[in-house]
């Protein structure tokens, strides 16, 4: 008998709140006022939803959302809302990626629509990567919407219930809007006056790329702050650990968009242990980025090292002594387990009257 | 963030850069460059943009001028004058910003830098992988569409328009004239308003 089956109810969504657009987790961890931890789930090349469950059950506890990337970089994996799906079995708190380099404006609202019936509480509006960038650079690359009319649309779907054509919606999808900032991508001076594009088109969490040069981040914030987005929307500052002064450098000169100034890569090369301090400069920078006023959490992409997020989130204190959700049994399930078991012995039919009579 | 940095993103060969290398010099070579390269060239587009507030008065005064136009449109027949028009938009414009004839002309608000050219045909803001030197994620040797838009609002009197956000293209409206569009609804508003005074 699975444990699995015994726990307290994973699938119910919570309970509305006011001033909540959805009924998940990572909205009310971030209203509280908490300094909330995402991370993102490497998604699987295969059918078997057992690789899911093992790559999400190492964040478990650790973190408040767990982003399920819609083909990142281009590349072909399990679908986003595949992923969705399979964790809001089992309790987790999934942000949707929708990149819109994939899928026209009527496949989009359909998943949105499918997504929020699983109980997704989260979608994340991209544009995604060109194709070029992936396995297969022959494909038809879509873009029929772009990050800023998706967002667009995915609110006028919640606030207004009516498809982007105006057609009703008999239940509108409850869902907590994010996007995605680069702070380190020209031109600058444009970045937060997006920010704030992004904020008017219905964004209320965003995630950062990585962040490995913290002034700029700073600089940036500070911006932010003198625009006041700070206060319209929860702002997640991307981290995540370098495996080694070579791989940074191949990522500085093969994948736009992500910025590593040479301080890094000379600290990452004087070390003995480089994977050791990549992790240890990925915690640093957390404890730099968590200071800047007006961050409110931070995203740990930590690609194939997942195994590393838990130790960062830890070491770095972030949580404070909070504990993120986790699976744990129904309050009487071990009196239930009990009994089953005692159901599954096999009696004759003369010791069920025996038990019956005496 | 869906960019995240993987070796798998690594620029790899594709299909037409094999047939490429594979190919004699003298060879006929059909992909040479990737398909929306192929179909741009960029230094007229780039003046436009340097240009775009000598650019910004002129079109204010060519629109003026349509609308004054509007009886003798209405003449022929808006249908009728469609044809013509869009053919001499597209050469007009498919010269000084490589128009992609979307059929909903959004020049004035990015900076008098066409965004259809953007390999993702954004028409919001620049995405998150424009490189260090300004150009394009995808073809690294354009300069990034968003980033000439930046530069070129910044030059125009009206510089907040770029800060409007842009509905979704709508495809069906695809090579047809934005001018004579443009200029029927103003049309239709200044008698609608007229109708209102009166």
């Amino acid at each position: 008998m699975s444990i699995d089956r015994f726990l307290s109810d994973v699938e119910r969504p919570l309970a509305p709140l006011p001033g909540h657009f959805s009924r998940g987790r990572l909205e009310r961890v971030l209203r509280r006022g908490e300094f909330a931890v995402t991370t993102e789930l490497n998604p699987p090349d295969s059918a078997n939803p057992n690789d899911v469950y093992d790559r999400a059950a190492i964040f478990e506890g650790w973190v408040d959302g767990i982003n399920a990337v819609d083909a990142s970089g281009a590349n072909c994996h399990m679908s986003s809302v595949g992923i969705c799906a399979l964790l809001t079995r089992m309790g987790y708190a999934p942000i949707l990626q929708i990149a819109c380099r994939d899928k026209n404006r009527i496949a989009i609202q359909g998943d949105i629509l499918g997504a929020a019936a699983m109980g997704v509480a989260n979608i994340m509006c991209l544009t995604g990567d060109g194709v070029q960038a992936g396995d297969q650079p022959g494909a038809k690359p879509v873009f029929d919407l772009d990050c800023m009319s998706l967002l667009n649309t995915a609110r006028s779907m919640r606030d207004n219930g009516k498809f982007l054509s105006g057609r009703k919606l008999t239940t509108p999808p409850e869902v907590f809007l994010g996007a995605a900032i680069n702070p380190f991508a020209p031109p600058y001076d444009f970045r937060p006056l997006r920010l704030k594009k992004k904020i008017e088109a219905g964004a209320q969490f965003v995630q950062s790329q990585y962040c490995f040069d913290v002034p700029m981040f700073a600089e940036y914030m500070k911006r932010v702050r003198d625009m006041g987005l700070h206060e319209q929307c929860f702002i997640l500052c991307g981290v995540g650990p370098l495996a080694s002064a070579k791989t940074a450098r191949w990522i500085r000169s093969n994948v736009p968009g992500i910025h590593i100034p040479d301080a890094i890569i000379s600290r990452l090369e004087g070390a003995q242990d480089q994977k050791k301090e990549g992790k240890q400069i990925c915690i640093d920078i957390i404890n730099e980025v968590k200071e800047i006023d007006g961050v409110h959490g931070v995203h740990v992409m930590a690609y194939r090292q997942e195994e590393y997020v838990a130790e960062i989130v830890a070491e770095s204190g972030v949580l404070k002594g909070r504990k993120p959700w986790h699976r744990e049994l129904a309050p009487d399930a071990e009196r239930i387990i009990e009994r089953h078991e005692a159901v599954d012995k096999p009696l004759t039919p003369q010791q069920i009257i025996d038990e019956v009579v005496h | 963030m869906s960019d995240t940095p993987t070796k798998e993103t690594a620029p790899k060969l594709t299909q037409a850069a094999i047939v490429r290398a594979k190919a004699p010099k003298t060879a006929f070579k059909p992909a040479d460059v990737s398909p929306s390269r192929r179909q741009r060239s960029y230094s007229i587009r780039l003046w436009s943009v340097r240009n775009a507030r000598f650019l910004e008065g002129f079109y204010k005064r060519f629109a003026g001028l349509f609308l004054t136009l509007h009886p003798f449109w209405n003449w022929i027949g808006y249908g009728r004058a469609e044809r013509p028009v869009t053919f001499v938009e597209r050469q007009v414009k498919g010269l000084m910003f490589d128009c992609r004839m979307c059929g909903q002309c959004v020049l004035s608000s990015t900076g008098m830098s066409c965004p259809m050219n953007c390999p993702k045909q954004l028409r919001n803001g620049p995405c998150g992988g424009v490189r260090a030197n300004g150009n394009c994620e995808v073809e690294p040797d354009m300069p990034c569409v968003w980033v000439q838009a930046w530069a070129g609002s910044q030059r125009m009197r009206d510089n907040e328009a770029i800060l409007k956000v842009q509905k979704p293209v709508d495809q069906s409206l695809r090579e047809t004239s934005s001018w004579l569009r443009v200029t029927a609804q103003a049309a239709a508003e200044r008698e609608a308003s007229k109708e209102e005074a009166a």
